[in-house]
């Protein structure tokens, strides 16, 4: 550090703009490039699928994929969590086929009352994620290991909860499947909510600007904030407006991104979001500033579990079905390649909810724009597969970019 | 933040403090006063319990026997988080800051203000920039992740960090044993600023010169024993490194003696 071109205390005062380019570049330059190199991926695979079929961008393909993603994305919100603190879940697949066993089971062949199948499959999931945490904290075993071993465990839990039959369709009048299939927003409403959204968003920051002025700290400047907000607001009554000349917004679709939201309020807002980014950084720095770290730890589990399991729920609310291989095949690995795909750090610490939402649009992007040109699953494994890859590297590289300038 | 004017409140007072480790004798019969106002400086060669005194004060170890007082009164302190209830603050050889998190994050972790439930992000930072700027420190940003910060400047956070507690004893093991001149320079500065907050500080160092450089009184350790406890004022480097080495006799640097054993 040079001591002579540097003021003494940066001037809290200066322009808000100047600030906030400072900080980027500082970002940047360590190593933290945040949703970038995602959507700029996710650009280009629009963009060559539509070459490739001009039906890829279709209103009516779009809704599809938003309806694919809703399951998946809720599950890989739940490993963004287990990532942040610097852990892994390997069972969210197995945990959200137990869920859609549970609902089916308990719905179909038991006939209870849905509202209490729905809480009991979601609780199946929550309890597997008490053992984990458990186990994790009573004895330290390394979390791949625990939940590489709640794969096979949960998987024969589900098989055993299915029974004989093996396969359940629930009925299609029931609300859940309707839910799942058939419940769009009125485009009337899916306007009003994107103008909702976007004003408490811009209204938050206002009241935000205007306590940091009086704060005498560095704010953003009105201007930027109004022209932020209608650029949001453009895109997303574009993006509602595009998905409305077809069928429009699921609500099973607008539940993921609300939950997202939720997930990263919780995140950015709260103690325990805090105390999540501080285990994943620094455990030991975070357990020596008095964070109960073993309460952060089971927390996450429970709730990465709870999402698969919530996950599951709408999976088999779409497919109208659970069966034994509800949560196998490709789901497992989809879900936690989301997450790391949409820019959230295997190395703990670093991410965003909205990293879930970015990943799994990603995927089943791969996933519909492949199944157009070529229904063989071969070219969509590898090419997913390449694709994790890919962010993995940028992941790894980004480190080491920190660790090179000394800031690993 | 009040400054204290009493010069001389007496705030720690260890007497024949012991511990051992299986069979190593860390500490056999240590005593350690700290004042408010100044600093002293704890030397001694690797091994000579430096660090195990620092973790017994910090709660990390009990001693074996012997008497802690705090401000008068006997204490125990059988944990970390009683440590940091007396007002005794650690900062670590290694740290302990979360690299993803930014300065203001890290300064409040543990012990984030909120306001209706949710973290109050503004008065944390108003409140981190006049602790920086009390403390002089130079910190380009305080919303910068502290992975992008020097190691000096690290550092200084670290020691940040310790006073958001308002705490009345802050103890720093080895704070300049991995930086340059200039964050060297920087950090003894903000010492020197803890002092002039009336804090007693108990600097662990290996560097004599700053140890002269920034202290008030200097408490050698050999062997885990007591091996001098000198004014800074009244030594030479040469007389300090007899004391850390044994060349030159306990008995006659017990104490504040006078300048008689100075050339
Ligand atoms: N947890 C422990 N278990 C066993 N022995 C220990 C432990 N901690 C310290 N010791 C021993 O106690 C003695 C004093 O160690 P201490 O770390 O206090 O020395 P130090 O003065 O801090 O040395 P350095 O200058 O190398 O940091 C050493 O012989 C060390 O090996
Ligand atoms: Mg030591």
């Amino acid at each position: 550090m040079t001591t002579t071109d540097i003021p003494t205390i940066a001037d809290p005062n200066e322009s808000g703009a100047r600030a906030a380019v400072r900080d980027f570049v500082a970002r940047a330059r360590g190593g933290d490039l945040g949703s970038a190199p995602v959507v700029a991926g996710l650009i280009v695979i629009w963009i060559v699928f539509e070459i490739l079929n001009p039906t890829f961008l279709s209103s009516t393909n779009l809704v599809n994929l938003t309806m694919q993603s809703a399951a998946v994305g809720t599950i890989a919100l739940g490993v963004v969590l287990v990532l942040l603190i610097g852990e892994i879940d390997l069972s969210v697949g197995s945990v959200s086929g137990l869920a859609s066993a549970v609902l089916a089971v308990g719905f179909v062949e038991l006939g209870m009352p849905l509202p209490v199948v729905l809480v009991a499959a979601v609780a199946s999931g929550a309890l597997v994620g008490l053992l984990f945490g458990l186990i994790r904290t009573r004895f330290g075993v390394p979390s791949f290991v625990i939940t590489l071993a709640g794969l096979l465990g949960v998987l024969g839990v589900q098989l055993a909860v299915l029974g004989r039959t093996g396969s359940i369709n629930l009925p299609f009048e029931s609300w859940i499947v309707q839910f799942g299939t058939q419940w769009f927003l009125p485009a009337w409403l899916s306007y009003t909510l994107v103008v909702a959204a976007v004003g408490s968003y811009a209204w938050s920051q206002v009241v935000l600007a205007r306590r940091r002025t009086e704060a005498r700290l560095p704010a953003v400047p009105l201007r930027t904030i109004i022209v932020r907000s209608v650029a949001l607001l453009v895109l997303l009554t574009a993006a509602a407006w595009y998905l409305n000349l077809s069928r429009g917004v699921g609500v099973m679709f607008a539940l993921f991104l609300l939950l997202a939201a939720l997930t990263q309020l919780a995140l950015t807002r709260t103690r325990w979001g805090r105390s999540v980014y501080a285990v994943g950084g620094n455990v030991e720095a975070a357990r020596r500033a008095g964070i109960r770290v073993n309460r952060v730890y089971v927390s996450v589990f429970v709730l990465c579990s709870s999402l698969a399991a919530l996950g599951g729920v709408f999976a088999a609310a779409r497919l109208a079905a659970a069966n034994q291989s509800s949560g196998g095949g490709d789901t497992n690995l989809n879900a936690i390649a989301a997450a790391v795909i949409g820019g959230t750090s295997l190395f703990g610490g670093r991410g965003s909810a909205l990293s879930a939402v970015l990943g799994v649009i990603v995927i089943m992007s791969i996933t519909s724009g492949l199944a157009l040109i070529n229904p063989d699953s071969s070219l969509r494994y590898i090419i997913t597969g390449a694709v994790l890859l890919l962010a993995v590297v940028i992941d790894s590289l980004s480190r080491r970019s920190r660790a090179a300038a000394g800031r690993a | 933040m009040t400054y204290s004017t009493q010069p001389a409140e007496h705030l720690l007072s260890l007497r024949g403090i012991s511990k051992r480790f299986g069979a190593v004798r860390a500490l056999t019969d240590v005593d350690l006063d700290v004042y408010a106002g100044e600093v002293v400086a704890i030397v001694g060669d690797n091994g000579a319990g430096k660090s195990t005194l620092v973790k017994i004060l910090s709660g990390v170890h009990p001693q074996d026997a012997g008497e802690i007082s705090f401000e008068g009164v006997p204490v125990t302190i059988s944990n970390p988080t009683e440590a940091r209830g007396l007002g005794i603050e650690t900062i670590y050889q290694d740290l302990s800051l979360c690299d993803n998190l930014d300065v203001v994050s890290n300064l409040w972790l543990g012990r984030e203000l909120l306001t209706n439930g949710g973290l109050d992000e503004v008065a944390m930072e108003q409140q981190s920039w006049t602790l920086l700027r009390e403390l002089n420190a130079r910190i380009p940003s305080v919303r910068v992740p502290v992975a992008a910060l020097s190691g000096g400047q690290r550092q200084v956070v670290a020691i940040a960090r310790s006073l958001v507690g308002d705490p009345k004893v802050v103890i720093l093991d080895e704070p300049t044993a991995a930086l340059g001149v200039a964050q060297t320079a920087e950090v003894l500065n903000l010492i020197e600023r803890l002092r002039e907050r009336g804090l007693g500080v108990i600097l662990i160092s290996h560097n004599i010169a700053d140890v002269q450089a920034v202290s008030d009184r200097i408490v050698v350790l050999r062997l885990g024993r007591n091996n001098g406890d000198l004014r800074v004022a009244d030594v030479t480097s040469e007389m300090i490194i007899g004391a850390i080495t044994g060349a030159s006799d306990a008995s006659l640097l017990r104490g504040t003696r006078p300048a008689a054993v100075a050339r």
